[in-house]
């Protein structure tokens, strides 16, 4: 079990010794994002910017206008929400090298309760031309990703948690591609982030029942990659989206996007937040209050499987 | 820095030839922004022409001074000085606001010269802090510039960009502020008061300097100051008139977003000739 964060700042420290164009902001949040890591060895390399999200977006674009490899780091909540058209129209439009690493995403926040719970993000990133998005799985392929993210000279947010997570995906993360973790032909399980945990939890679920369940890690949502639900549409009988997140925009919302665009019979069921705002509770107790437990997506799996019947 | 009376002549001529221009453009295109255009053209002509360090031959050059429009609104009057340095020709004006022109109705990065895009206000002084930082961090000697609207400071953010500017001592970098005391629903004073300019931005740690913003020399001096400043960023407040140079467009809140009619436009160049 390891924290996310931990890995991306230690991630961000090997960085800044290569690269000496990295640049690190952060309002007021190091110590939770780890970017106080980088602080501590390259301090004139570091802008702590204050409790002030806007001014530190635009600031990473001035910067990145410039020629530097900008991370911006600070609450899930206060990345996607506070800042946005500060997102939009200074950094995407102008397709500036702007990494934003937001930690702290979803309800498994916890007892801090809904304002810091961020559920609407990935849908606030996504639907921004030019904007690459990232949800790791675990902390291996948090490092992938923010490597990867330093070559792509575009803007990117990466989404992480704040509880440590298991090391789950044993295979290469590249951008726009998502992994199969767990082969299986009756039902596929599409996850992103904490959730694919769930997901491989729900598919050993299944499996005591004789249903085999495909597991995929879709850590890009943004490129998403078409052909491996293209695949899951072909070869098994449904999908399940699994989102620490609103149904509304996210992981299900951008799979059902590209179903929608062919032909089929084939359902997708999006396990994630229906509409609601979080609240405050124990990572644990509000996964189960908020229907993201690997039973909760058991269950839609023997739904679907029933309707094929 | 002393000034001769020919070369004073020679900028107000220049300034002249560069509202002609705005103001042709923007009648051809048929829609966009005369009146905060022309009250900042003497500010921004005078640094063009005069202030601005870049090479002719080189205009990406690194060690450029950069010049960035907060109030993007502005922009015809960029876009005819990025013309006249020689980033594009100028016959490419008259295609302003046109579909797949290279000038938008907003500065934006497809435009030879635009720094980077701008339209939604209050977040160009925090770019400029941005560009002052890299500017540092790289040893690099160029200025920022950066055009702020009176309305325009309204917006919180630029308080964020003023307290950071402050705070991490750049004086690589001026802030202008146009001030012609209109936004678009009317008076500032009378939407939202942003009095008193001078000493909140002296609070925030500010070099304050306060000019006409229509005399030239004035201009030129508060320019050459911000270059003796140190260890703090400079904003000139400079007082403008809204639609400066052409008497019917001067302070009338209408010309904010309006542009001129075919026969206002022959008697606008028949004021500006």
């Amino acid at each position: 079990m390891q924290y996310q964060r931990n890995v991306y700042g230690k991630a961000l420290v090997e960085l800044g010794r290569e690269n000496k164009d990295i640049i690190v902001l952060d309002a007021d949040l190091s110590s939770s994002t780890r970017t106080a890591f980088f602080a501590k060895e390259f301090p004139e390399r570091f802008f702590n910017m204050g409790i002030a999200e806007q001014n530190m977006m635009a600031v990473a674009a001035g910067l990145a206008s410039c020629g530097k490899v900008v991370f911006v780091s600070t609450f899930a909540l206060f990345a996607a929400g506070r800042a946005w058209d500060q997102v939009r129209n200074t950094i995407c439009h102008n397709n500036l090298n702007v990494k934003i690493v937001a930690t702290h995403s979803g309800i498994s926040v916890g007892p801090d309760g809904a304002s810091h719970q961020a559920l609407e993000d990935i849908a606030l990133m996504r639907v921004i031309p030019k904007m690459s998005l990232i949800v790791p799985a675990d902390a291996p392929q948090t490092k992938q990703a923010i490597l990867a993210a330093a070559k792509h000279p575009c803007p990117v947010y990466i989404r992480l948690g704040r509880p440590k997570v298991e090391d789950l995906d044993k295979q290469d993360f590249r951008i726009g591609k998502a992994n199969i973790i767990k082969e299986g032909r009756d039902i596929s399980i599409i996850a992103c982030g904490i959730m694919v945990k769930q997901a491989l939890d729900a598919a050993n679920i299944l499996s005591k029942e004789g249903i085999a369940a495909r597991v995929v890690n879709m850590s890009t949502i943004k490129p998403i990659d078409k052909e491996i639900i293209f695949d899951c549409l072909k070869q098994t009988k449904g999908i399940i989206t699994a989102e620490e997140h609103s149904i509304i925009g996210g992981l299900g919302g951008a799979v059902s996007e590209i179903v929608s665009e062919i032909p089929t019979k084939k359902v997708v069921r999006k396990i994630g937040t229906r509409d609601r705002f979080g609240q405050s509770g124990e990572p644990q107790e509000l996964m189960k209050e908020y229907g993201l437990t690997a039973q909760d997506i058991a269950d839609a799996g023997r739904e679907i499987l029933m309707k094929n019947v | 820095m002393n000034y001769s009376e020919k070369e004073i002549k020679d900028l107000e001529n220049k300034a002249k030839d560069v509202r002609r221009l705005i103001v042709q453009i923007l009648a051809r295109a048929g829609s966009g922004h005369p009146g905060g255009s022309l009250s900042a053209t003497d500010l921004i002509s005078v640094l063009f022409f005069k202030k601005l360090n870049y090479h002719l031959n080189e205009l990406r050059w690194k060690g450029r001074d950069r010049v960035h429009f907060s109030k993007g609104h502005a922009c015809p009057l960029l876009f005819v000085l990025l013309s006249k340095i020689g980033h594009f020709p100028e016959k490419e004006l008259w295609n302003l606001r046109r579909l797949n022109s290279i000038l938008q109705g907003h500065p934006d990065k497809r435009t030879p010269g635009v720094e980077i895009s701008s339209g939604s206000l209050g977040q160009g002084l925090s770019v400029a802090v941005g560009m002052a930082l890299a500017g540092r961090l790289d040893k690099m000697n160029y200025s920022i510039y950066c055009l702020l609207g009176d309305g325009e400071v309204q917006e919180g953010e630029i308080w964020e960009a003023a307290m950071s500017a402050a705070f991490f001592k750049l004086d690589n970098l001026c802030a202008i502020l146009d001030y012609n005391k209109f936004q678009i629903d009317g008076r500032v004073e009378e939407i939202m008061n942003i009095e008193p300019l001078v000493q909140k931005w002296q609070a925030f740690g500010w070099n304050v300097l306060e000019i006409d913003g229509h005399n030239i020399k004035e201009i030129l001096k508060a320019y050459d100051n911000f270059k003796t400043a140190k260890e703090k960023p400079t904003i000139i407040i400079a007082h403008t008139i809204k639609g400066k140079g052409v008497s019917f467009m001067e302070n009338v809140v209408d010309f904010h977003g309006r542009t001129p009619t075919e026969e206002e436009t022959e008697k606008a160049m028949k004021e500006l000739r």
